[in-house]
């Protein structure tokens, strides 16, 4: 039962194979004996998934469907859930109970999802190996000496193990598509706006978006289709309709342009990884699609660019934990500043010290142009590549990350070594553009992903290609060993 | 410009992040290595160029003035570190 699929769970809840309610208790289950391995879950909701598995099986038998209807979903712990600890990963939230629901969480509610609980994550999604939780570092599944990616590595070690078909996850400089491609996954992050991020917890606000984390491209359109959607409640949330994303997935792909870009086969992407990005590449020109050599020349500046920018948003977002309101507080405070430093001192780990550091500096008086503005502008020759590329092409590809999974702890004593590692997903994000990371191979033992980036509200079109590929490949259902 | 301890200290101070006296020597080697990285920004030539503050250009959506909140006081104080007859409680600001 835990190698079904959503798509193949819906089937089945519709034909009555199985009931909601006895999956999720095989899951749950699974999630109990397995899950140790791995410290994939912060939270299990054991109780709310059983009420809600059978209040989706009440549902279908007085004659509703849905695709999500009924399905065991788990939530990344930055999405806000009424009255369940919403820790974002952080000794800061240990003890927050989340006073209402993020709009994603109750889209999915609405739409009869079950949760079975919260998943671990980087501290404030800040990191790419899920080594930064106040929790504990999460393993990935294909080695369990390995990183499983960051900061969404809970949400992706958990489905790939196959202890649940599909999570939610957020990406703000790579988050869905860097640990998709470690664990074998895929992947979507949307174009900013897209989801709302509304009760999800602010990491750098101007490219955090939700997204999907599943085996395949049609699970991915089926979580997406019940997160996106305009929500007024979040001001960057955009009035676009949302389109059927199911209904994209089987349209050819005769005649679609892709783009590789030169920039991406630089020093520093391991070869064996190029080799497969080129297999993909080959792959799909078989499908009927024509390959075109493309340039992105800043996208070298981006990652500079991104470590002004997300830390300066963050060190103004994170301002809001001050020990008075919620979260974490210092013991016996000698007088108000004392209570804010030491609250956020104790609080906070290592790294979102560091970055609110830097951010705090990035913006403090004398520095601003120098360096946020600098940034800013930076963001926008970065866009200009990729509205001057999709000019030409419909789709970009290249590799998800330069290199596989890293051992646990390899990248700790230095962390520029880890932000470096993020050079071909932080672009998407300061542009805002759609990206999606699927599997593509295996180099020793570990998981490779091949990214997808489409021009803006282009989701569609992404799963349509990461399907087709899917239609005549298997990495994708390749299942770590002992899972 | 290499980031001194005492610069540290200011940033610190100016983020409110109490830190210990024994971490500062790595956190100001870390926040030079960061800086460094940073710093290859200057290098790019981006006079003439537009700021770029959201991504798809979108200006901030006004509403209707009219109150759509309801009061969650209760729900929110319910998680508060300490709170005292509806009031959040925080040390002594004015002797």
């Amino acid at each position: 039962m835990h190698q079904l699929t959503l798509a193949e769970i819906a089937r089945g809840l519709a034909d009555k194979k199985f009931s909601s309610e006895e999956l999720t208790k095989a899951l749950l289950a699974r999630i109990t004996q397995l899950d140790p391995q791995l410290n994939s879950f912060i939270s299990l909701t054991e109780d709310l998934a059983l009420q809600q598995a059978k209040a989706a099986d009440a549902r279908r038998a007085n004659g509703e469907n849905g695709a999500l209807l009924g399905a065991p979903i788990a939530h990344k712990d930055l999405f806000c859930t009424q009255g369940i600890r919403t820790s974002c990963g952080s000794k800061m939230l240990d003890n927050f109970k989340a006073p209402y629901d993020a709009t994603v969480v109750a889209k999915l509610a609405a739409a009869g999802a079950v949760t079975l609980g919260k998943t671990n994550m980087d501290e404030f999604a800040m990191g790419s190996a899920n080594e930064s939780s106040y929790y504990g570092a999460v393993k990935n599944p294909w080695n369990l000496e390995h990183v499983p990616g960051g900061s969404s590595g809970g949400s992706a070690a958990a489905v790939a193990a196959r202890l649940l078909p599909a999570a939610t996850a957020t990406d703000t400089g790579g988050s869905i598509r860097q640990p998709a491609a470690f664990t074998n996954l895929t992947g979507l992050k949307p174009t900013y706006g897209r989801v709302s991020r509304w009760g999800m917890i602010a990491y750098a606000s101007s490219l955090d978006q939700g997204g999907p984390l599943a085996r395949t491209a049609e699970d991915c359109a089926i979580l997406l289709q019940g997160m996106a959607g305009f929500d007024a409640n979040d001001s960057t949330s955009i009035d676009e309709p949302v389109p059927d994303y199911s209904a994209s997935l089987n349209g050819s792909l005769q005649g679609l342009r892709i783009g590789v870009p030169k920039e991406y086969f630089s020093a520093g992407l391991d070869p064996r990884i190029a080799d497969l990005v080129m297999a993909s590449v080959e792959e799909l020109k078989k499908l009927g699609a024509v390959v075109k050599e493309i340039s992105l020349p800043n996208m070298q500046h981006a990652i500079p660019a991104y470590y002004v920018i997300a830390p300066a948003e963050a060190s103004s977002n994170l301002s809001r934990f001050d020990g008075v309101r919620f979260g974490y507080r210092c013991e016996n405070p000698k007088n108000l500043i004392d209570l804010y430093k030491r609250s956020r001192g104790e609080g906070f780990g290592p790294e979102v010290q560091r970055r609110i550091m830097v951010g705090a500096y990035a913006l403090s008086a004398g520095y601003y142009d120098a360096y946020y503005l600098k940034a800013q502008k930076i963001r926008r020759l970065v866009k200009n590549d990729f509205m001057a590329a999709f000019t030409e092409v419909d789709i970009i590809l290249g590799p998800t990350t330069p290199n596989p999974a890293w051992k646990l702890g390899a990248k700790n004593s230095d962390p520029v070594s880890a932000y470096l590692e993020d050079v071909y997903t932080i672009t998407a994000n300061l542009a805002g553009l759609p990206g999606l990371s699927m599997p593509a191979g295996f180099v020793d033992g570990l998981p490779v992903g091949v990214q997808l980036l489409a021009p803006y509200f282009q989701e569609g079109r992404l799963l349509n290609v990461a399907h087709q590929y899917q239609q005549n490949t298997d990495w994708h259902t390749r299942t770590p060993t002992g899972f | 410009m290499a980031l001194e301890r005492s610069d540290v200290e200011k940033i610190a101070h100016l983020a409110c992040l109490g830190l210990n006296d024994a971490d500062l020597p790595h956190i100001t080697s870390a926040l030079n290595s960061i800086l460094g990285l940073v710093d290859e920004m200057q290098a790019v030539n981006t006079d003439g160029i537009e700021p770029l503050a959201h991504p798809l250009e979108a200006s901030q959506r006004l509403r209707a003035d009219v109150v759509t909140e309801t009061d969650h006081r209760e729900a929110y104080q319910s998680i508060a570190p300490a709170v005292e007859n509806g009031l959040y409680l925080v040390p002594k600001v004015i002797d």
